[in-house]
């Protein structure tokens, strides 16, 4: 307990600590709300789909939750590069402790990360149609905050260098990204790309935080979370298997 | 238990490079033994296995009893460690670093703030135990990573290439420090230096390897006797030696440095 507990203080105290990369990871999703809401917004609305900044704003939180949950999890990549990974290895505690507390510490981050992007979209004038929802929404923010910090802990853990990285970041969280509805409806799109679509865990965490905050999901609130729940804890046992095998 | 650390036929490959060749020894409990060999000779390798980093192609290891195979955690517990590259996180403060390896190792509250204030002071470093570890200098670094290894007094501690750009100031208060450890407490020392003159003042016994094979074992005495030589330093260079090995030290560094090229670093 004291293992997961440090680590995750661990991670909150370096991300507390890096001032750039919180302004950074910021300002990223803030661009995408006010570019793509503002520059889509009339069309959007002329297609009859009602006001696209709304309809954005959780695909945005979505957003800024994958990339800072992924890239919490390839910090075992930096761990590795600066050494600290073998501190971590050599302790008398079990691997699995280890790599929990370092997921639970990104996915808290990836959270806390999520609701400030909230925040910020509420000045161009999102607004929850009910307040009250914002405690489950949080909770499905942070479910899909573990399960990509798993994910990016499970492959870092197979990487032994930082050239991973931007493939990572290229091939992987982009595409879940883009294919996740983020940005657009999944009613209605082209039967290939709504097959796609369904295969992106991404897309039901959006789809949840849409149906919460918006009352306008397409799966449906028990599809999202079940889908959600199975794919965290494949995830989280594929990592855990993955980290505790890293040899050095 | 007759041996701390027992080594039986340890090999390690890396695709048809044995890094480490079929190599046995052994280390009392108590012992302060010096590991030593040119660079690239399989020193860290041999560490790497024996703290459960690494798993061996082939022989057994037994450390305090335990197989870092079958019993990582009881192994992990047994040993302290000083590793040849920096093992800090930057981003925290000395005392965090600290406070971070007590918790893992399971030290109780009240003994590890007072061992880490003691051995913060020890290596001098306790006034900037609110620094975050990145503003330190490399002669810092060493010294906070040794503080750290001995935290939670563990039977044997591991030193690789421990002194390594230190000053003589600290690397003589330090081998102080780990001699009287040594004494009062039993920890044995396993170490690995370039320092010729360090292992032969500090070491009760040595072992030099060379291309993955050790190739000669005892006291120091003893191997001055066996290789008709007057100081370590000289034994140490007709062991491992100028012109035969020339020829074949070519093929295993492109070897091993094709091997770092494809497997990055590790």
């Amino acid at each position: 307990m004291s293992t997961i507990y440090i680590m995750w203080l661990r991670e909150l105290k370096r991300y507390w600590r890096s001032k750039s990369r919180i302004v950074g990871s910021l300002g990223q999703p803030l661009l995408f709300l006010l570019a793509l809401g503002y520059g889509m917004g009339s069309v959007f609305q002329r297609a009859g789909e009602g006001n696209y900044i709304n309809f954005l704003a959780p695909g945005i939180v979505g957003m800024s939750i994958i990339f800072t949950a992924v890239f919490s999890g390839v910090q075992v990549i930096w761990d590795r590069q600066f050494g600290f990974l073998k501190e971590t290895m050599v302790a008398p505690v079990s691997r699995f402790n280890i790599m929990i507390g370092r997921t639970l510490g990104g996915a808290t981050i990836a959270t806390l990360q999520g609701v400030v992007v909230f925040l910020l979209a509420l000045i161009p004038g999102f607004r929850p149609y009910n307040w009250a929802l914002m405690l489950p929404a949080v909770l499905v923010m942070f479910l899909v905050a573990v399960l990509f910090t798993a994910l990016g802990t499970a492959i870092a853990s197979v990487l032994s260098d930082m050239q991973g990285f931007q493939l990572i970041m290229n091939f992987l969280v982009m595409p879940l990204f883009f294919l996740s509805g983020a940005l657009f409806p999944l009613s209605g799109l082209p039967a290939a790309l709504s097959l796609v679509t369904k295969f992106d865990p991404l897309s039901y965490g959006i789809d949840a935080l849409r149906e919460l905050l918006l009352n306008q999901g397409v799966f449906g609130l028990g599809l999202d979370t079940s889908v959600l729940a199975v794919v965290t804890l494949i995830f989280l046992a594929a990592g855990s298997y993955l980290f505790s095998k890293i040899q050095i | 238990m007759d041996n701390i650390i027992e080594v039986l036929e340890l090999t390690k490959r890396f695709g048809d490079f044995a890094a480490v060749d079929n190599i046995s020894f052994t280390v009392k409990p108590g012992e302060i033994f010096a590991f030593l060999g040119p660079n690239g000779a399989g020193k860290s390798t041999t560490i790497k296995m024996l703290t459960t980093l690494l798993a061996s192609t082939s022989g057994s290891v037994r450390l305090n009893g335990y197989n870092p195979v079958n019993s990582p955690g009881l192994v992990r517990r047994s040993f302290g460690i000083v590793f040849q590259d920096p093992s800090l996180d930057d981003e925290l403060t000395a005392w965090e670093n600290m406070e971070f390896h007590g918790v893992l190792y399971g030290v109780e509250k009240k003994l590890r703030r007072r061992r880490i204030e003691e051995l913060m002071n020890f290596v001098e470093l306790w006034d900037r135990r609110k620094s975050l570890v990145k503003q330190f200098s490399g002669g810092m670094k060493r010294r906070l990573e040794i503080a750290r290894g001995l935290l939670h007094h563990p039977k044997v501690m591991f030193l690789d290439e421990p002194t390594l750009g230190l000053d003589p100031q600290t690397r003589n208060s330090m081998w102080t420090y780990l001699q009287k450890l040594n004494k009062e407490e039993g920890v044995t020392v396993f170490f690995t230096t370039h320092y010729m003159e360090e292992a032969a003042k500090i070491a009760q016994r040595i072992a030099i390897i060379d291309h993955g094979r050790i190739i000669a074992i005892g006291k120091l005495e003893e191997l001055l006797g066996e290789t008709q030589t007057t100081s370590l330093e000289e034994a140490f260079l007709k062991l491992t030696g100028s012109t035969i090995r020339d020829e074949e030290a070519g093929a295993a560094d492109q070897m091993r440095m094709r091997h770092q090229v494809w497997r990055g670093r590790r």
